[in-house]
């Protein structure tokens, strides 16, 4: 997990990435790395059991992340783990990722600007140390206990293993809630063609699994046909393929994988690079882009046009590029109409509908670090369960549930997914085998509780306030056209004003002095 | 009699096999101390798990001066007994394959003795990379995915 303040929009950022770096960084003793203030020159940073050097990355500047990564492995340790920023980070594009092994991501928030800020190009951890845990045998009971929960459920042990996450395309395409060209819409009639189905057949190589998994979600591809034949790499995973698929209107999955790739290894993130090609193009269309901004057609579409896109985005090139690499929200508001970035506190927002999915729209509005559907994943409850997700009854304790499991679950670096079948009780198993600390799921929500107000509090001092708990006009004003939620609109003020009660904040979405008490950060105001 | 069973093409590279085997014989989790080991090639994403193959004349049998190590021919375990090893290493640079090694406090050897006949590194794996079979099945899967081919061939009719 990175935690900054976001690059993007000064809030309370932070993005997780799987992969292996965590444990590995573990294992050399350390357990969070602090990074102060900015080196004079491009740096990386080199931690083994032989001590803490910053070392010189002048001749690592401007290279790719998957390279990046493979040279400092070769200059430190052959099973070294490894961060880097791509480019786009070191040119400062506020959507810039970070990369770990050069091929798993920090996506979100612009993290990635944040290292290019202080001339950090990369971390390379190698630990030779044991990890104990409090409690043996409850630990291996807890794990298993987990992992067969995991394999019998029909996302982490089914459809999740064997498609990815891209099984999502169909399912949320199917109850008409993937938004589609810059959410005009929200049904892709061609979901088939961008669907981890044809992925599956189409590209697939193997699945990869981060630390320890089960699930193995991961996914290595290649491009068999066409103009990008014989590109290789990781993903796309079902948020990058809507970025770059539904929302652009492209159906060419070649072309979306290919986007995908770039994104990889410039460092970009791919929900917002999609997002922001998307808004480019409507941008375009509607006219109030001028054509000779455009070095080609930004249509909707046009697969031609989001590859090159993301390639001038990536590359900052022309006026264009350097628009792109800022996100959608300076892009539109560049062309005086900032309505057009589908943006909540500057950060775009992700593959699911908030007319369509109720509850998943308050989600966007008040997570801590800009629109995110993983803070707060009603989706499991309003499509993949029981819950209506029409319905706006129940949609703020249900958002708040979730984002207060999703703050304690994150904290203890178990991927998200696992609470496709795992529930608070499982992980409190987990939590309390491993440090000997006795935690009751009721205990382990308050911690994640606290940690929800404490980013509040910070984000109030940043200066955000109850106006940028919003969601883009679109969203509450332009009924979806087509589709199984046709006529749909969100409507977010009563879920706000019931997710401030539900939180126990006044009707400004402040913390009120009760409810820090009651978590024990009084002392914070 | 059992061995272990590697299928590269199933690995996704999570390690899990390593921290159960770690954890198993160690009671903590440190990738150092697990005698399975997977090597990753990120250049076309493989995965590649090693573990001690049991050799029937095995070079760490031959060097060690002590009888430490020594073939079980009834269970075809290649066994390590720490209380006569004298820490010289010999088997470590005997064995062609890396799979007998130091631990990660650099003073104890330690080898893959196939969990007692119940080896944590299968029970972990879900992707099914690892599998503990009869010795005469241990190629099975191989031959059935390559004769799968032969029987698309035919049973469409065409000609072998």
């Amino acid at each position: 997990m990175v935690i900054t303040k976001g690059a993007l929009n000064g809030a309370i950022a932070c993005s997780n990435s799987g992969g292996h770096f965590g444990s590995e960084m573990k294992r050399t003793g350390f357990d969070m790395i602090i990074i102060e203030g900015k080196a004079a020159k491009p740096v990386y940073l080199w931690i083994s059991k032989n001590g803490i050097e910053l070392r010189d990355a002048d001749y690592l500047w401007g290279k790719p992340a998957d390279e990046v990564d493979k040279i400092m492995k070769e200059n430190t340790h052959p099973e070294a783990c490894t961060m880097e920023i791509g480019p786009a980070g070191e040119k400062l594009s506020l959507i810039a990722n970070i990369t770990f092994d050069g091929h798993r991501a920090a996506g979100r928030t612009g993290v990635g600007a944040v290292a290019g800020a202080k001339n950090l190009k990369g971390i390379a951890v190698r630990g030779n140390l044991s990890v104990k845990v409090a409690d043996n045998d409850a630990f291996l009971k807890a794990s298993y206990e987990a992992r067969d929960i995991l394999s019998k459920n029909a996302f982490s042990g089914g459809g999740g293993a064997k498609y990815g996450s891209a099984i999502l395309v169909n399912v949320i395409n199917s109850v008409g809630g993937i938004p589609t060209r810059n959410a005009h819409d929200s049904y892709f009639p061609e979901a088939e063609k961008i669907s981890g189905e044809f992925l599956t057949k189409n590209n697939l190589v193997r699945n990869e699994g981060c630390d320890s998994c089960s699930i193995a979600c991961g996914r290595v591809t290649e491009i068999r046909d066409g103009k990008y034949k014989g590109e290789h790499g990781v993903g796309p995973e079902y948020e990058s393929i809507w970025a770059f698929g539904a929302m652009c209107g492209v159906s060419d999955l070649n072309a979306i994988v290919m986007s995908n790739y770039l994104c990889d290894r410039y460092g970009l993130d791919t929900i917002s690079a999609g997002s922001t090609v998307a808004c480019a193009m409507d941008l375009y269309e509607s006219g109030y882009m001028p054509k000779e901004d455009a070095p080609f057609p930004l249509e909707f579409g046009s697969a031609d046009a989001l590859v090159n896109a993301v390639e001038l985005m990536a590359k900052q090139e022309g006026k264009l590029g350097k628009l792109l690499a800022q996100g959608s929200y300076r892009l539109a508001e560049h062309y005086g109409h900032s309505e057009l970035s589908m943006s909540v506190k500057k950060q775009e927002f992700p593959a699911y509908d908030p007319r369509a999915i109720k509850g998943i729209g308050l989600e966007y509005a008040t997570s801590n670090r800009g629109a995110c559907h993983v803070r707060g994943y009603t989706v499991a409850a309003e499509v993949l369960g029981k819950t209506d997700r029409i319905k706006y009854d129940g949609k703020a304790e249900l958002v708040k549930i979730f984002q207060n499991l999703t703050a304690a679950l994150d904290s203890t670096g178990i991927c998200l997914f696992t609470t496709f079948g795992l529930v608070g009780e499982n992980i409190a198993k987990l939590y309390s085998a491993a440090t000997g600390v006795n935690c009751s799921e009721a205990e382990f929500m308050k911690i994640g509780e606290r940690i929800w107000n404490m980013e509040k509090l910070f984000n109030i001092k940043a200066g955000f306030t109850k106006e940028d708990d919003m969601l883009p006009p679109r969203m509450l004003k332009e009924p979806i056209k087509t589709g199984p939620s046709k006529g749909e609109v969100e409507e977010l003020d009563k879920m706000l004003d019931d997710y401030y009660k539900a939180r126990g904040w006044d009707e400004n979405g402040i913390p009120t002095k009760e409810k820090l008490k009651e978590l024990e950060i009084e002392n914070l105001i | 009699m059992k061995l272990l069973s590697i299928d590269v093409s199933k690995c996704t590279g999570c390690r899990a096999c390593e921290y159960a085997c770690s954890f198993a014989h160690a009671g903590e989790f440190n990738p150092l101390d697990s005698r399975i080991k997977i090597s990753e090639f990120l250049d076309d994403f493989v995965f590649v798990p090693s573990v001690c193959t049991q050799c029937e004349d095995a070079y760490c049998v031959s060097v060690c001066p002590t009888n430490a190590l020594t073939k079980n021919n009834e269970t075809g375990v290649v066994e390590f007994n720490g209380d006569k090893c004298i820490g010289c290493k010999q088997c470590v640079i005997a064995c062609p394959w890396g799979s007998i090694k130091l631990n990660h406090t650099a003073k104890e050897i330690i080898k893959c003795d196939m969990c007692g006949g119940d080896p944590e590194c299968v029970k972990v794996c879900q992707a099914k990379a690892l599998k503990f079979v009869e010795v005469e099945d241990a190629v099975l899967d191989k031959q059935h995915r390559n004769a799968i081919y032969y029987k698309e061939i035919a049973s469409t009719g065409g000609a072998l």
